[in-house]
């Protein structure tokens, strides 16, 4: 199997630098040459994934001949975790890495194969030239071999106990897909920089990639956070660690890039600030996978030394540099003759959004290399801390949220004075009510910061409301839809406006949640004996009593907690759990203490606020128990004088094992049964001690948002990335053309809609039709020209040409147009 | 009101690039006076009393004690494995999951009276695990 494995590993090498020479060889127009490629690149996909089902299998069914199978797995470990330990070692990592680029390469190479005839032979060659990378990392650099074998080993080493948590088993697939669909993008806007088709076809082909790169990681973000909040005994969700920025930061960056390309979309500007943000977005994601790989910055997530960091670092250095010698060199073909109109104009905002995210970026930068730069500077490695990152995130955040509002409300190109009375009159006013409310009935008077978001969050928020509000009324009155009906309609035909609206509030209540937990928390120690309370923040803590629980892998020390607030009585039963190191036979029973510890967290969740609590225990008395158990269990088996008659016979029992090793097994089975018992007694004495446990007890106001935030912020990304109700049924565009087409139709619809909801005045309107339906008409003139035969569309696509007389009448839907 | 657009442009650029330089600098001083020099327990046991340290080192495995509210315990350098010249910890509060002896800690602090005094809230121990080439028993 794992011979068979690594051959598969091998061909699939070989098939990626075949499927981007071949991709080369086809640039000059050879369709044949490119189609061979595409198809030769899902032989790739096919390739990885049958050694990632090998991988799989080897888990499943405990091939601990397997290296990575012996390293992290073992008899015990359950099935769940077992078929996702594989990305948690480093080369399993990288085969899940290469698996989903080869994943998102097929799918990038099925959804343009009639379109971008020039730029896919370039984009293929990149992505195929990123795989063939990893994958050969993983054929030639040492210690990384997925496919290493060992021999002997009848169990393995087992999954750390603190990893074996649902989300933990998520979240890094998630971020691996998020870092590794930037690649699509990056690779056909290389394409197109190398062909100069640099208008907006390639980000129209490609821009769903990018959003999905963008939800994967924020998804595997959020699940990180929740993770550190529920698992790790600490009570934070966020703590500017190097690898946490690492994954902020190609998330914060490709956002810029999903708002800038919409300029360059409307308006066919911003081309090189473009390009720039999409080189950033993937070198940041490939910076992330070397940090998590490197150690060269301190980080709460230890990774060993190891050999991949400095390949990926020469990776990063090749796409830097070549992409800027790219630009460069493009710059003229670049250059737009449009200027933003107005300052007060959605495109100018855009601008903005993108300098402050831009800035945030470069401030997490700085301060995440901080040790390296200060280094070269003053020699020694200085590091910075989370205050220094807050002062400056906070504003910038802030700021983020105040145009998170102001955008969505500003129509393109520019802003009537009337308008602006209009949209942002129901906002000032809620915006202020929240400023009374905040001051009268809160002590935020105390945290401007906090006051300021809030304020800036609920101009926001009421800003969206309206849009929808107004969407909503606008579509009535043309459709002559019931409420419910217009809002549905409204969102699911402008999927891409309104899904990026609802990010847009699931953004904001998360940020309404990180300002009030940050800025209004309670975090106090306490140290309780049973049957002692304390008072935290109003809530009359008592720990009631211990309990304690023993099975063959661990010990559980929990304590039964009673919480009285307002009269009102709850419990919780927060523990602390001490794992045995897996794969030893048998130990001693003071080894329960030699593995890892985790906290399962007392949490009572609310809307209003989360009581958190963690216990410390104290066991060097339940220890010293254990060693002085261990040492009488010791002597028991010797035999030595005065002891019991069931020490004999265990003795007897040994020494007969040690001369039969058929015997061993049943001896073995004896001594853990009976060490079992001890250590169940020895654990159990601890309750008899009345020993005092330190709690950590944290009062986190409005935590709980920032999860829904977050969920509210995924289900908006994943309505924007739906595809359009024509694909879904199968009205596949055929051609460039019919790209074209759809995108201009999409244009005309959306100027509609604009001018519906009053955003586009009269005036404004008619201009931006008219324009809109020229360039219309020129592609339908074209299409004409060219003689596209395509499967008897052209004579509806005629029709509707005839149709664009500016009337008002709406031109006719994409989806119509595809149905013919 | 008649400003030359091509002017008008050239004054926006230099007033955004002004600002972006302003930031940068508060961004480096700050950063350089803001942070914490990262050392090593061998080199923090001849260190002044008093200066900030992050240190970073590897607990001696059976030295953590209870101390009143902390607890007290020895580190040694990461390259030293276990051996080596120790340097005496005391912290207060409560310790992260996976803290224990034979571990890797980051902790903010300073030295007094030949001890190193953790803040509150700054001990950082390393999750093990993940993508160590060596065995994490």
């Amino acid at each position: 199997m794992a011979s068979l494995g690594s051959a598969l590993l091998a061909l699939a090498f070989v098939t990626a630098l075949i499927a981007g020479g071949l991709a080369l060889w086809g640039r000059d127009g050879d369709q044949r040459r490119v189609d061979l490629s595409r198809r030769t690149v899902y032989a790739f996909c096919g390739l990885l994934t049958a050694c990632v089902v090998i991988i799989e299998i080897a888990f499943a069914t405990d091939n601990f001949g397997f290296k990575i199978v012996q390293e992290h797995s073992s008899l015990e470990t359950p099935t769940f975790y077992k078929l996702a330990a594989m990305w948690s070692s480093q080369e399993g990592s990288l085969l899940l890495w290469a698996w989903v680029l080869s994943i998102a390469s097929s799918l990038a190479l099925w959804s343009t194969r009639n379109k971008l005839r020039e730029v896919v032979p370039y984009a293929t060659a990149v992505m195929m030239g990123v795989a063939a990378f990893f994958t050969g990392l993983m054929l030639f650099a040492p210690d990384v071999q997925p496919f290493a074998t060992v021999t002997g080993a009848t169990d393995g080493v087992g999954l750390n106990p603190l990893l074996q948590h649902p989300s933990m088993m998520i979240h890094p697939p998630m971020l691996y897909s998020g870092y590794v669909a930037m690649t699509v993008p990056f690779a056909f806007a290389v394409g197109a920089l190398i062909t100069r088709r640099v208008d907006a076809e390639w980000i129209r082909a490609t821009r769903r990639f990018a959003l999905i790169a963008w939800t994967f990681l924020g998804f595997g973000l959020l699940l990180g956070a929740r993770w550190s909040y529920t698992e790790l005994g600490w009570g934070g969700y966020w703590a500017w660690d190097p690898v946490e920025n690492a994954a902020l930061m190609p998330w914060l960056l490709s956002t810029a890039f999903l708002h800038s390309i919409m300029v360059q979309e409307k308006r066919g500007m911003l081309k090189v600030w473009n390009a720039c943000l999409v080189v950033g977005s993937f070198s940041m994601a490939l910076l992330g996978t070397f940090l998590v790989r490197s150690g060269v910055l301190q980080s709460i997530h230890a990774f060993g030394d190891n050999t991949v960091g400095p390949y990926i670092l020469g990776l990063i250095g090749v796409v830097v540099i070549g992409s800027t010698l790219l630009i460069v060199s493009r710059l003229d073909d670049l250059r737009s003759p449009k200027r933003i109109d107005s300052l007060v104009s959605r495109e100018a905002v855009f601008l903005v959004n993108n300098l402050l995210l831009v800035g945030l970026t470069a401030v997490i930068f700085w301060g995440t290399f901080f040790p390296l730069i200060s280094e070269l500077f003053t020699g020694n490695k200085a590091s910075l801390a989370a205050p220094w990152f807050d002062r400056y995130t906070t504003p910038l955040a802030i700021l983020l949220v105040l145009f998170t509002g102001i955008g969505p409300l500003l129509a393109w190109r520019r802003v009537s004075w009337d308008w602006a009375k209009r949209v942002f009159r129901v906002p000032l006013v809620v915006a202020l009510a929240a400023v009374v409310l905040l001051l009268l009935f809160t002590d935020a008077a105390h945290r401007p910061w906090a006051l300021a978001l809030f304020v800036f969050a609920a101009f926001a928020l009421t800003g969206l409301a309206q849009e929808f509000w107004t969407g909503t009324a606008a579509r009535r009155r043309l459709a002559g839809e019931p409420a419910p009906a217009a809002l549905v309609g409204l969102v699911t035909r402008n999927r891409r406006r309104y899904g990026g609206y609802i990010v847009h509030a699931g953004v904001a209540v998360m940020l309404i949640g990180i300002a009030a937990s940050s800025s209004f928390q309670t975090n106090r120690d306490v140290n309780l004996k049973p049957g002692e309370s304390a008072v935290v923040d109003g809530r009359k803590i008592t720990y009631v009593k211990p309990i304690v629980k023993t099975d063959s892998e661990k010990f559980t020390f929990a304590q039964l907690v009673r919480v009285e607030r307002d009269g009102k009585i709850s419990t919780l039963e927060p523990s602390q759990r001490f794992f045995r190191p897996t794969g030893v036979e048998v130990g001693t029973i003071e080894s329960y203490f030699a593995g890892e510890s985790t906290s399962e967290v007392g949490l009572a969740a609310g809307a209003k606020q989360d009581l958190w609590i963690a216990p410390r225990v104290d066991v060097a008395d339940v220890q010293r128990r254990a060693r002085a158990a261990d040492s009488g269990f010791k002597a028991c088996v010797k035999g030595g004088p005065g002891t019991p008659p069931q020490c004999k016979a265990l003795g007897a029992m040994m020494q007969a094992a040690a001369a039969n090793p058929t015997l061993r097994a049943q001896a073995l089975q004896q001594v853990s049964k009976l060490q079992t018992l001890a250590a169940d007694r020895v654990a159990k004495s601890y309750l008899g001690d009345n020993a005092a446990v330190t709690f950590k007890v944290i009062v986190n106001p409005l935590v709980t948002w920032l999860w829904i935030g977050g969920l509210i912020a995924l289900a908006g990304a994943l309505i924007a990335i739906w595809p359009a109700r024509g694909r879904r049924r199968g009205a596949l565009l055929r051609t460039e053309a019919d790209a074209r087409k759809e995108a201009k139709y999409r244009e005309i619809r959306d100027a509609e809609l604009d001018h519906a909801v009053g955003k586009l005045s009269d005036e404004d309107f008619a201009a931006v039709d008219a324009e809109l339906r020229e360039e219309a008409l020129e592609i339908l003139d074209r299409e004409e020209r060219e003689k596209v035969p395509v499967n008897g569309n052209g004579s509806a696509a005629d029709g509707n040409g005839d149709g664009s007389n500016g009337n008002g009448a709406l031109p006719r839907e994409p989806e119509k147009v595809e149905q013919g | 009101m008649l400003v030359d657009p091509q002017r008008k442009r050239k004054i926006r650029l230099f007033v955004a690039l002004s600002v972006a330089v302003l930031l940068a600098v508060a961004l480096i001083y700050t950063s350089f006076s803001a942070s914490t020099e990262a050392k090593e327990p061998s080199e923090i046991i001849g260190a002044s009393p008093g200066t900030s340290y992050e240190m970073t080192g590897e607990v001696v495995k059976g030295s953590v004690r209870r101390q009143g509210n902390g607890i007290a315990f020895r580190v040694v350098d990461r390259e030293a494995e276990g051996k080596g010249k120790a340097l005496p910890v005391t912290y207060q509060g409560t310790v992260p999951d996976p803290f224990r002896g034979g571990r890797e800690i980051v902790l903010t602090g300073s030295v007094e009276n030949g001890t190193f005094v953790g803040e509150p809230e700054t001990l950082i121990t390393k999750c093990p695990s993940k993508f160590t080439t060596k065995s994490n028993g």
